[in-house]
């Protein structure tokens, strides 16, 4: 049942002939700002089948890249019925005039293809209608079949990050708890799904507490914590075995609140003494453990800036909870977080500009992001309770747990972007969301 | 009426029974102190008996919001703990810290610690050998009230002292 879930290899992407044009120089162009933005409208008929059998494949590889872009709320895709032109080959002239009627400023067309031993090729152009040109190559992707939801998102991304000219995210998973049962008796296990909330599959059955799991900078492994042996203690699973390990700990201890290094070999996490929880440095290869603060107050919730080199922490030292920044190696924090109400989860941006943060104040939760020395500071969500933000792969968007207030509350993961447009959700039944690096 | 009474406490069976898996109620449920609220009559417990110490004494204490220092009735409430404790020595106990659900979950997990570990401090002071406890948290990962009110909170900032079969037995 728990098997490999990077089923899709993808044996092949190449850039077809066409004439590259620069997107940077195109006027087709959405700068993401914190203004209202208008969605642009693109049109995507349904791709050509070019081998028989393939008719489905095409109308559903249309879904998915149509349901990312639309996603993102960057985009709107046309209604097919108002398409005045069909596209029936993939080589075909582009009937512009027809495009523009209806107002599409970007065309997406593609064509799909089987092969005997179950490889899909996957094929598309993206075209900037009123320039009457083609944006960018065209692109091929050949993979499994059972992939194939895969190459939809890679298509999505390449449109994503042509016109706004910013990383993509659509072809990624995301590692979270899955939950079910009420408050008192939750039952809890880690599960694992695409970005969009297919292909989930569990990691672990439900019969210990897990929690707040989190990838490796590479996907390969996830860190989490579990009530396993009745104490809370971390463990390192690997994705494609989904065989586990206990991380060595100090006996007498509990431990929690882990993160990857982004050299993948450091893990970085709380550990609680008696009364005391203080943060703490593990190398996985060498089994070496250095303290990383040393006070009598609540240290946790740590996360490495991108290059390694700091490492952004909550501390109530100050009396309340509070964001601090210190070097990788310990040493003196920075407080950088000092707006009204309490400061905790803090994570630092894959683009290394931004933290996302969890506050509460006046009995409400907020999900916001701040810059690093704690100017800018910027309130995206407000409800009963959101907590635990993860950055997708590309820094614009950030996922987190909602849950629900009284006696039938219930978690779910929601996704906002970082100007705080388009909130919605997207796993109920969900908590502690942790996103993958852009799948490779 | 009184149809109605036997239906209440046919439930709270049923959901007794549901949660007793674990012989001392391991995350300190409405479970074990239902004597006397339910029209069941109360029959002297064995003094030495866990359920004695979980119904009679008392198996948790009650922390304010954020805090994890203990009140009087903490105190009161822990010095009987300790007194049970030192008579029936062959026990042991592991005591868990909770928190409610207003807070990030790693920090109710660092805070729970710090309760948990509050109450055991006390019964260590009180003449507990530190070897025979153990302390646990579970921040707000197991609230024994689900309502979203100071109600519900009141009752799950708390550390419930969980008596075990250890020494000896």
């Amino acid at each position: 049942m728990m098997k490999q879930f990077l089923s899709a290899s993808f044996t092949g992407l190449m850039l077809l002939f066409g004439t590259p044009l620069m997107a940077q120089d195109g006027p087709l162009r959405i700068e993401i700002t914190e203004g209202v933005i208008e969605p642009l409208p693109f049109a995507a008929p349904t791709f050509v089948a070019e081998t028989a059998g393939a008719d489905q494949l095409a109308r559903e590889l249309v879904e998915v890249i149509t349901a990312d872009l639309q996603g993102s709320g960057l985009f709107r895709g046309i209604s097919p019925d108002a398409f005045i032109s069909q596209v029936t080959s993939f080589d075909g002239a582009v009937q512009y005039a027809d495009w523009k009627a209806i107002n599409a400023q970007a065309l997406i067309t593609g064509a799909v293809s089987t092969t005997g031993d179950g490889q899909i090729i996957v094929k598309f152009r993206l075209y900037d209608v009123f320039a009457e040109n083609q944006l960018g190559s065209g692109l091929q992707f050949v993979g499994s079949q059972d992939g194939w939801r895969r190459m939809a998102h890679k298509v999505a991304d390449a449109v994503y990050s042509r016109i706004t000219g910013e990383g993509a995210y659509f072809d990624s998973r995301v590692v979270y708890v899955s939950e079910t049962g009420p408050k008192n008796l939750r039952k809890k296990r880690l599960a694992v799904m695409d970005y969009d909330g297919a292909n989930q599959q569990f990691l672990t059955d439900d019969s210990s507490i897990v929690l707040a799991p989190r990838f490796s900078p590479n996907g390969d492994r996830v860190l989490y914590t579990s009530y396993e042996t009745g104490f809370p203690k971390i463990y390192v699973l690997d994705i494609a075995s989904v065989q586990r390990r206990g991380l060595e700990e100090q006996p007498g201890t509990m431990s929690f609140a882990p993160r990857f290094a982004p050299n993948g070999q450091d893990v970085v996490f709380s550990l609680t003494q008696g009364s005391n929880t203080d943060i703490y440095k593990l190398n996985l290869g060498s089994g070496t453990r250095t303290q990383l603060t040393n006070s009598p107050f609540i240290e946790t919730a740590p996360s490495y800036s991108p290059d390694g080199s700091k490492i952004v922490f909550e501390s109530d030292r100050s009396g309340t909870q509070q964001l601090y920044v210190m070097d990788a190696n310990g040493g003196e924090p920075t407080r950088i977080s000092f707006g009204q109400g309490r400061y905790g989860t803090p994570v630092w941006s894959p683009r290394g500009d931004l933290v996302a943060f969890t506050k509460q104040n006046r009995g409400r939760f907020h999900i916001g992001v701040m810059r690093l020395d704690g100017s800018e500071e910027r309130l995206l969500t407000a409800s009963f309770l959101d907590e635990g933000p993860t950055w997708a792969p590309n820094g614009r968007v950030i996922m987190f747990t909602r849950e629900s207030s009284g006696a039938s509350g219930s978690s779910t993961l929601y996704s906002v972007d970082i100007s705080g447009r388009n909130l919605k959700a997207v796993q109920t039944g969900g908590s502690d969301p942790s996103w993958s690096p852009l799948l490779k | 009426m009184k149809l109605h009474s036997k239906a209440v406490l046919l439930t709270a069976a049923l959901l007794l029974s549901a949660c007793s898996q674990n012989p001392f109620d391991r995350f300190g449920g409405a479970g074990g102190s239902g004597s006397g609220t339910n029209g069941v009559s109360t029959s002297a417990l064995d003094p030495s008996s866990p359920a004695y110490f979980s119904e009679t004494i008392g198996d948790r204490v009650l922390f304010e919001v954020d805090q994890s220092t203990l009140t009087a009735s903490a105190e009161s409430t822990l010095a009987q703990q300790a007194r049970w404790l030192q008579d029936n020595g062959t026990y042991t106990a592991i005591i868990e810290g909770h928190a409610d659900e207003q807070g990030t979950r790693e920090y109710n997990l660092a805070l729970g610690a710090r309760r948990a570990s509050a109450a055991r401090d006390y019964l260590v002071a009180n003449g507990v050998a530190d070897n025979r406890l153990r302390t646990v948290t579970y921040g707000k990962e197991r609230p024994i009230e689900i309502c979203s009110s100071e109600d519900c909170y009141a009752k799950n900032r708390r550390a419930v002292t969980v008596i075990s079969a250890g020494l000896g037995s």
